[in-house]
């Protein structure tokens, strides 16, 4: 039977055809993009499974932003510092490790669990206001880099460059149908390739173990935990300090891993985008990590209509859309999902309450 | 300065000095305390200059260039110029406005971290306009440009505000967020219909007749005068209105408030957008009273400034004052410092963030917001039990 | 468990001189107290005697400042809860400590886990070991159901469970049977007696008299933190004990006189309302409160009767029915509008709902009205007005306060609703709605409150009286309506109501009822 009429038909209508010629366009261009998107949405997930772990615990961490911008600035200075002790190294034919590298990655996330052990202790163990507590940790992140970023930079010196993508054989990734999803998590780094392992780990360990059914509990009713014995104070510590790898290895990935270089205020909102993720994953690691995937879409489509708008109609409406208002739709998007579905999802009971002991002395 | 509630007057007059230094006493403690924390940085950043012998006094050039650039030399005073207290009053003036906006939120047991955005778009109402009616009569120019940044700032509140109230979107998160967009805006704008056509790069039309005037030479403009009458105000509206006791009740409860009879929803979408407002007039203030056009670049540290402003005056209008002035002056003077001792003016960026350390760690700041700020996630949950922040 | 029951040895637990000391205040001064293998000891005192000090002691949330803790004769210093616990030693406590949203078996397990493995939980054999546990007690028990999904009576089983679970020998019960109903309490009792013939320990905390000489093998009794008095069930009897709790004689109930209803004032009809989460939690109720008249809602806690409280006060917009007061129509007011036209509301939780604590006692005294005047002249507010009639509701109401500028958050607990009292007694009502108003109060405060109630009801006010304490309905109330599952199932008369038929109307809705009940709602 032949259809081409209706279609013709639908096309006519100007906002249906725009929104036909929009799927299309999707469905033309994001396969292709699938390792660029991965790139994106690997930060975000990264920084949401730091939300997952410490708002199941009851600690509210908005201060996400600021660690990754830290660990990122982190790595890249010693690897400047490391680099020339270890004679300039060349990469490895795995992901480009070099020694450098690895110390950068590792100081980058200590510095994470550190910044993470601060808000702890401010927002554990003085029951500051954790919103606040946060929110200083991302304004003296981002004070703090800028300043010894003005400081070093004047040098200008070398970093220890970046990890190597994996180049999965082109037998794989030019497979038909899942060809893309291949070179997708696999045409990856080191900290990007992990991620998916880290999610999935991580949503096992929540639903299965002790240390998950501890935090779930802890998070939801702190006295509770208390008394079978659990402490609420230590288990929360533990947890926000483990939080900050996840985050120490989101500012590394984009410092080390997506870039060579750190730029002043690099994060560009990340960290509270990942919170949306968050939310919007209804605090599970998986859901945080699809989450996260759609917004790297978003993120994604909004550079591609720069690099290659479509043809047409849409082409036209898009293009005649200011730059940088297309810049701005992951974050106007990242609000949509706080209005639209946070309404409907329901927090940890005792998210972003201090606990006191009871009667303590 | 009678900082207390209505109620409060009947305490003894005795004890006016004494509650006068409960009040300051800790936040002097930080400053000293992140001051001299600021040597200790400026020493160990020293090494990392390129080219230049270690100093152990380098500190004190610094903080003896950053006062300079502050308020001048005696020497100046003496000849009659007094452009750098000027300087600094230029630069607390937005600082008061933000910190107005800041603080006001807080006590609705709102955080609004969006003064920034808030700030661009009444800059960006302000210079539309202003560059519109840059012929027209003064008065007219000033005042409309003045009153559209005002609306454009209290709209970018609004927004936030209004998911809060009505379908529970964060507004820690939502205003971040407006940030951001407040940004791709701005560039859209001054580099598409806002921009000189034959300039090469993106920048607007002057404002003309617009600009606010000059009140002390050489550069102090009428926003000095405008964000003192802007702290009383506040504070009259605070603590002498019915509206203030509903805001303040709300943020102490909204629970209660509720029960009682208030709706804090529309509080919440009034005061964001009051607060909205203030930041737009921070913006204002430094288009109308200072760069007179916008880059695509324009922008301050006004936003984060304030949110420090805010916390070290414990949200007391009258207090954000002298806080403003605080940072005011490190702004102000950090120029001359670069210049004279090579330290980058960011290291203000890193006494403001030791400042904010030591605040959170004294236990003063556990009480300056009354309720759980993340406050209603899901429309009918409830903010943070207030019995757990009162002991 | 047969090992437990030897009579010669030392008790299982004794205390000794245990005095524990607060900013200001003695919570705990001087008390001893022991428990024998396969005896219920009960410790009766009211809100605020010491009871709660003395169990954290016990349970290692406080440390005494003098005395000792012996288990089996020997001196031991408990460190907290997970020592307590390990010690044999388990509390259920009076607000479970239950996370609603985990299920049962990962609440029994919580802390004390069965597991697969270093990492991983052994759900199977944990459930296998709950479900057994359970029908050792007779009872059936779904490790897998939610705890949110339960019934208060199955959440104290869950938790005696959790106790037994941890081979608790020694089980101290903090007030467990202030949410329960009439039967659901004697089905506990059940339960524990079957604990103590087993040879468990068993410290019984009430302030209910009939309770505590129904259960308990002793007595102790404490006031103001001090023993005052111990007894076994079979020399005492309520007013001896009550005057040992409370330090004189006390009237067990108020004289609550005659009531003359006049016109009819509040009428609710086919009122339907839906939860928080949209779920429909009132089916159609009907009532009709006359003037100077005090009706009381009695049921289980999350029948609908907070829903219906809600809407009536205006809290709640209600999707379909009819509200009238006084002959007009309130349906969906605001609770502006109906604190304008004389409707007064105290709400159950004073901390969260009634008082601004962070306020002053004057500010909190014109939470309503603090717009209207003499206390706002336009948009000013008038501070003298409102500190001058602060000072003298303060005084009327004998709200026991250094100065009207003092925070809510400095008043004991009684003082704190004796402003909400003055807040909204204090003035001509139509209608008068009180949810729990004496929940955690001591006994003059209760007195106090309940005279001020009664006084409202000869003054013509028409009373709504919604409380989880079935004494204080039963005690006030000229008329009481059974909620059961968003309805009103019966309506019966306050003076004559036989309190066992009201427990059993709260549980079951009646018995036919209670068959089209569960018709209805496919489980």
């Amino acid at each position: 039977m032949d259809i081409t009429w209706l279609i013709n038909g639908l096309y006519s209508i100007p906002i249906l055809g725009l929104a036909f010629q929009l799927v299309g366009y999707l469905v033309a261009i994001l396969p292709g993009n699938a390792a660029t998107i991965m790139l994106q949405a690997t930060p975000l997930a990264l920084a949401a499974m730091t939300g997952v772990i410490c708002e199941r615990s009851g600690v509210v961490n908005i201060g996400i932003e600021g660690t990754m911008l830290a660990s990122a600035f982190t790595a890249w200075v010693v690897g400047i510092a490391v680099n020339p002790l270890f004679g300039n190294p060349t990469g490895s034919d795995i992901f480009g490790i070099t020694m450098p590298l690895l110390i950068a990655l590792a100081a980058a996330v200590l510095v994470a669990v550190l910044i993470s052990g601060v808000h702890a202790w401010m927002s554990i163990s003085l029951r500051a206001d954790q919103i606040i507590s946060g929110t200083i940790i991302n304004i003296a992140a981002a004070g703090v880099t800028g300043y010894l970023d003005q400081l070093i930079s004047k040098s200008s010196p070398v970093g220890a460059g970046e990890f190597a993508a994996f180049q999965p054989p082109d037998a794989l990734t030019q497979l038909p149908v899942v060809g893309w999803l291949i070179a997708m998590f696999l045409n990856q780094g080191p900290i990007a390739m992990s991620t998916v392992f880290l999610v999935i780990g991580l949503q096992i360990w929540l639903f299965r173990s002790r240390w998950g059914l501890r935090t779930r509990a802890v998070g939801e009713h702190p006295r509770a935990a208390e008394t079978v014995g659990i402490d609420v104070i230590r288990l929360r510590y533990q947890n926000v300090m483990i939080a900050g790898v996840f985050a120490g290895l989101a500012g590394a990935f984009l410092s080390m891993e997506a870039t060579n270089s750190f730029q002043i205020g690099m994060t560009i909102g990340r960290g509270f985008i990942a919170l949306a993720a968050m939310i919007m994953g209804r605090w599970t690691p998986i859901g945080g990590f699809l989450s996260a995937l759609l917004f790297a879409v978003f993120l994604e489509i909004s550079q591609l209509i720069k690099i290659a708008p479509p043809s047409g109609d849409l082409g036209g409406v898009m293009t005649a859309v200011p730059a940088q208002l297309w810049d701005a739709l992951p974050y106007i998007l990242t609000i949509v999902v706080l209005a639209g579905v946070v309404g409907r999802s329901i927090p940890p009971a005792a998210d972003g309450q201090p606990y006191e002991r009871e009667a303590a002395t | 300065m009678s900082a207390g509630t209505p109620t409060a007057e009947t305490r003894d007059r005795v004890s006016t000095a004494a509650r006068l230094w409960s009040v300051v006493a800790v936040p002097l403690a930080v400053i000293v305390g992140s001051v001299v924390l600021g040597a200790a940085v400026i020493l160990l950043s020293e090494p990392l200059i390129p080219g230049k012998a270690f100093d152990p006094w380098l500190w004190v050039t610094a903080y003896q260039a950053m006062i300079q650039g502050a308020i001048g030399t005696p020497h100046e005073w003496l000849a009659g110029d007094f452009h750098a207290i000027v300087g600094t009053m230029v630069n607390t003036a937005p600082l008061v406005f933000g910190g107005l906006a800041v603080g006001f939120g807080f006590k609705a047991g709102l955080f609004n971290i969006g003064v920034q955005g808030q700030f661009l778009l009444g800059a960006l109402g302000a210079v539309t306009v202003g560059v519109w009616l840059a012929a027209a009569p003064a008065p007219v120019a000033i005042v409309c440009a003045t009153l559209a940044g005002m609306a454009l700032g209290a709209a970018w509140g609004f927004v936030p505000g209004f998911l809060k109230a009505f379908s529970g979107a964060h507004e820690v998160v939502s205003t971040i967020m407006m940030n951001y967009i407040a940004i791709q805006l701005l560039a859209a704008l001054v580099s598409g219909p806002l921009k000189v056509p034959q300039s090469p790069q993106a920048i607007t039309y002057d404002v003309g007749n617009a600009a606010w005037p000059i009140i002390l030479p050489p550069n102090g403009h009428l926003g000095i005068l405008l964000a003192v009458i802007a702290a009383i105000v506040v504070w009259w509206i605070l603590f002498r209105t019915t509206w203030g006791f509903e805001v303040r009740a709300t943020g102490a409860n909204s629970d209660a408030s509720r029960y009682a009879g208030m709706r804090p929803r529309l509080i919440i979408v009034a005061t964001m957008t009051f607060s909205g407002m203030l930041a737009g007039l921070a913006g204002c203030c430094v288009l109308l009273g200072v760069t007179h056009s916008m880059t695509s670049s324009f922008g301050t540290t006004v936003g984060f400034d304030s949110i420090a402003v805010a916390l070290l005056a414990r949200s007391n209008p009258i207090l954000i004052m002298p806080s403003a002035l605080l940072f005011g002056a490190m702004r102000a003077g950090a120029g001359l410092m670069q210049i004279k001792a090579e330290i980058p003016a960011e290291l203000v960026d890193v006494i403001q963030a030791m400042i904010l350390f030591a605040l959170v760690a004294s236990p003063v700041i556990r009480r300056l917001l009354h309720a759980d700020p993340r406050g209603e996630r899901h429309t009918e949950s409830a903010v943070a039990s207030v019995g757990d922040s009162v002991p | 468990m047969a090992g437990l029951s030897g009579t010669i040895q030392a008790p299982p637990l004794e205390m000794r001189g245990i005095t524990k000391r607060y900013p200001g205040v003695v919570a705990n001064d001087g008390i001893s107290l022991d428990v024998r293998p396969g005896e219920i000891h009960a410790l009766l005192g009211e809100n605020g005697a010491g009871k709660t000090t003395l169990m954290n002691v016990l349970y290692g949330l406080a440390t005494p400042d003098e005395g000792q803790i012996l288990l089996d004769g020997e001196q031991v210093r408990i460190s907290g809860p997970a020592d307590a616990i390990a010690r044999g030693i388990n509390m259920v406590h009076q607000h479970f400590m239950l996370v609603p949203v985990l299920s049962v078996a990962d609440n029994i397990l919580l802390g004390e886990e069965t597991m697969a493995n270093r990492v991983f939980l052994d759900r199977k054999e944990a459930h296998r070991r709950i479900l057994e546990l359970g029908r050792s007690f007779g009872f059936e028990i779904d490790p897998e159901a939610k705890v949110s999904t339960l019934s208060v009576g199955w959440q104290q089983r869950v938790e005696i469970l959790k106790a037994l679970y941890r081979n608790a020998r020694i089980l101290v019960l903090d007030e467990p049977t202030a949410v329960l109903t009439p039967q659901e309490t004697e089905e506990i009792f059940v339960v524990l007696r079957r604990l103590a013939d087993q040879g468990h320990s068993i410290v019984f905390i009430s302030h209910k008299l009939y309770e505590v000489l129904e259960i308990a093998d002793r007595i102790t009794v404490i006031r103001r933190g001090r023993v005052v008095g111990e007894r076994r069930p079979t020399e005492t009897n309520e007013d001896d004990l009550a005057e040992l709790m409370v330090g004189r004689e006390v009237q067990l109930t108020v004289d609550r006189g005659v009531s003359n209803p006049g016109r009819p004032m509040l009428r609710v009809s086919g009122l339907e309302a839906t939860d928080d989460r949209g779920h429909a939690v009132l089916g159609g109720v009907d009532l009709e409160i006359r003037a100077g008249e005090i009706l009381g809602i009695a049921g289980v806690a999350g029948n609908g009767q907070d829903e219906l409280v809600e809407a009536i006060v205006g809290l709640r917009k209600p999707t379909a029915g009819k509200i009238t007061l006084d002959g007009r129509d309130i349906t969906g007011s605001s609770p502006r509008a109906l604190n304008e036209t004389g409707v007064a509301y105290v709400p159950a939780d004073r901390h969260r709902f009634g008082l601004i604590l962070p306020f002053s006692i004057a500010d909190n005294l014109v939470l309503t009205s603090y717009y209207r005047r003499p206390y706002s002249r336009g948009v000013l507010r008038d501070g003298a007005a409102i500190e001058r009639d602060a000072i003298s509701a303060v005084e009327r109401f004998d709200i026991r306060t250094p100065s009207v500028t003092a925070r809510a958050a400095t008043l004991s607990g009684g003082n704190q609703q004796k402003v909400v009292v003055a807040r909204e007694f204090d003035r001509d009502l139509k209608l008068l709605v009180l949810d729990q108003p004496t929940r955690g109060l001591d006994v003059g405060s209760i007195e106090f409150i309940h005279k001020q109630v009664i006084a409202k009801r000869d003054a013509g006010t028409a009373v709504l009286l919604v409380s989880a304490e079935l004494d204080e309905v039963l005690e006030l109330s000229d008329r009481i309506a059974v909620m059961y599952r968003g309805r009103i199932v019966a309506v019966l008369d306050g003076p004559t109501a036989d309190k066992n038929e009201v427990g059993l109307l709260m549980a079951t809705g009646g018995a036919a009822r209670a068959e089209a009940a569960t018709a209805e709602v496919p489980a």
